[in-house]
């Protein structure tokens, strides 16, 4: 049990010191973050100033809304990305002969160098932005020093929510030549259904209601939700337990379709 | 001992290809058909064969990553498929076009995390790590970042990362593919150390040159089956290899007339001339150097897939 902490572990800071080698590119990130969501926010707020309160928020919970999604839109990798880049350039060049020889567990080695990533870019590329809105806008920061840490939790989750749906596409590899255009799809669904583009509360109800239900809400529109202190008490617990729940059920799901495509890979060659 | 048993192991893959619009045609692979070997502890073996033979896949099989079709297969007395992650902890293996190293951190991080995927006891590992270093001239290289590394630096790398873990049977596959000279002469002599210490050794390679100094036996396969198995002088003897002697004379002139060799190319003042390749070239450069205006010459070796072909050619002709 401790090898296997220490394993994981190992990958997970592999993966936190690899995203970091690459600084100019962490920086323009940040910075296409930041302009992006000034943008937003400004929309945001002309909006909100023609319909206040819509959707539950005030017009300063919603430019925060902007600084919290924007910070977690790499991290939790809202359109794909993360390890799925880089599985599917290991799936075109056949290195992921490597991977499957190694005594280690697929799944795991995947989640771990996603956590490491997550991490260095909820620090740099979540950090900036946040800052930045902050300080020019302001926000609406939590009241309880207890938020911070539930936030965090609520932003682990949400990786590993991600991580979930990603891998199951990823999957798709093993099968499919070129997993490029269901990628794309899954991306751009997780984009709206996330709450990344707008809040789910400003969906119209009934839609909403299936949106606020599905994984991808535990993605963006949760964690935000929890900086907000949208919840109290119990009901924090809640939101928590549904990203959790997601979470087991994806990484149970994303078990049963590894064994699937190992066995054909295995078996009846890819 | 017997360390790697095959019996009659045949591994086919189904290639779907395009026939016409709409219609797909598929139809059976043979990659490996009915091969049978065992190699004990401490060999050293050559594997060989032309592209496309089978090696790779006979490869994967032994590491678990790929079930044979057909036929029992024994590694260190496990079935690999069924204890891949067992077995992994006891072979190496390195593909020379692949690498198991973090591309973006130094060497060191690969080797920490090899420590981690092996269960290498502390003591263990720093004894050896100090003789990859050692052996494979690492200390330099150790804090590098492996994209930075040169083909040879970062082969020896691999090499290193797949050794850390005291393996019972290193396999390779092309580790010396793409190297310079000296490159190759580096990994040759590293894995002679390693086969010297126990290990026992598989080496896939297209450079006749690495069986020549590493290896006692060598096995040919070609379209997935054993058509040769002994010593390196038996491969020459069956395939009647040759070696060829290019030799510049000061002018052109007519066909060389040397005992115990022919004429097989004249471009200008240059010509080859083959002969048998256990025989020494000695008295053939001595009759040309006395006969003719001799300004230079050179021996080549004879090449894998050229002692193959007429082998082939030799069993079928009869
Ligand atoms: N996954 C696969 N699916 C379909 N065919 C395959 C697969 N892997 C290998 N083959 C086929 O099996 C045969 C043997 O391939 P293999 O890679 O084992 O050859 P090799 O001896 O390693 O050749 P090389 O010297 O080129 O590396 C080839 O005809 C190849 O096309
Ligand atoms: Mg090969």
């Amino acid at each position: 049990m401790r090898q296997a902490v220490g394993l994981y572990l190992t990958i997970a800071r592999g993966a936190f010191r690899r995203y970091s080698t690459y600084r100019m590119a962490t920086f323009s990130g940040a910075v296409t973050n930041s302009v992006f969501a000034v943008i937003l926010a400004a929309t945001f707020l002309a909006l909100w100033r023609a319909r206040p309160g819509l959707g539950g928020y005030d017009a300063r919970a919603a430019v925060t809304y902007i600084w919290v999604s924007q910070a977690l839109l790499v991290s939790v990798a809202a359109w794909g990305g993360g390890f799925q880049d880089e599985l599917q350039t290991r799936f075109r060049s056949g290195d992921i002969a490597v991977d499957l020889y190694r005594p280690v567990d697929f799944q795991g080695w995947w989640l771990a160098t996603d956590l490491g990533r997550a991490g260095f870019q909820l620090l740099v590329r979540g950090g900036v932005p946040l800052a930045v809105g902050a300080l020019w806008f302001g926000a609406r920061l939590p009241r309880s020093p207890l938020t911070w840490p539930l936030f965090l939790l609520s932003a682990l989750l949400a990786v590993v929510v991600s991580f979930g749906v990603r891998f199951l596409v990823s999957l798709s590899g093993f099968w499919l030549h070129d997993a490029e255009g269901l990628r794309a799809l899954t991306g751009v669904a997780s984009m709206f259904l996330s709450g990344m583009l707008l809040p789910l509360t400003l969906f119209p109800a009934g839609a909403g209601a299936v949106a606020r239900a599905l994984p991808w809400a535990a993605i963006v529109q949760l964690p935000c939700d929890v900086f907000l202190e949208r919840r109290h008490g119990l009901a924090v617990l809640g939101e928590l337990g549904f990203q959790l729940g997601w979470a087991l059920v994806l990484f149970g799901l994303g078990r049963v379709g590894l064994r699937l495509a190992t066995r054909k890979v295995v078996v009846q060659g890819g | 001992m017997e360390l790697i048993e095959l019996d009659r192991v045949s591994r086919t893959f189904t290639v779907r290809s395009k026939a016409g619009r709409l219609r797909r045609r598929r139809h059976e692979v043979r990659a490996v058909d009915g091969l049978s070997f065992t190699v004990r502890a401490g060999e050293c073996v050559g594997y060989i064969g032309p592209n496309g033979a089978g090696k790779s896949t006979t490869i994967k099989m032994l590491t678990g990553i790929l079930v044979p079709s057909a036929g029992r297969l024994r590694v260190a007395g496990v079935d690999p498929a069924r204890e891949r992650v067992a077995l992994a902890r006891r072979i190496g293996v390195v593909f020379g076009q692949r690498t198991t190293l973090w591309w973006d951190l130094p060497l060191r991080d690969s080797y920490e995390l090899a420590r981690r995927l092996y269960r290498i006891e502390p003591a263990r590992y720093a004894a050896n790590l100090e003789r990859c270093v050692e052996l494979l001239q690492l200390g330099d290289l150790l804090d590098t970042p492996v994209r930075q590394l040169s083909l040879g630096q970062r082969m020896r790398g691999d090499l290193g990362a797949a050794l850390l873990h005291d393996p019972q049977v290193l396999y390779l596959d092309e580790p010396t593919i793409g190297l310079d000279v000296l490159s190759k002469a580096r990994v040759r002599e590293f894995l002679r150390e390693v086969n010297a210490a126990g290990t026992t050794v598989l080496l896939t390679t297209h450079d006749l040159t690495d069986i020549e100094q590493l290896c006692g036996r060598v096995m040919v396969i070609d379209h997935g089956r054993l058509v040769f198995d002994g010593d390196l002088a038996g491969l020459h003897a069956a395939g009647r290899s040759e070696r060829t002697l290019v030799v510049d004379l000061a002018r052109p002139g007519p066909p060389i007339e040397a005992p115990g060799a022919r004429v097989v190319k004249v471009a200008g003042a240059r010509q080859w001339l083959a002969f048998p390749a256990e025989q020494s070239a000695a008295p053939i450069v001595a009759a040309v150097a006395d006969r003719y205006p001799l300004q230079d010459l050179s021996v080549r070796e004879p090449v894998i897939e050229d002692v193959i072909a007429r082998m082939y050619a030799g069993a079928v002709g009869g």
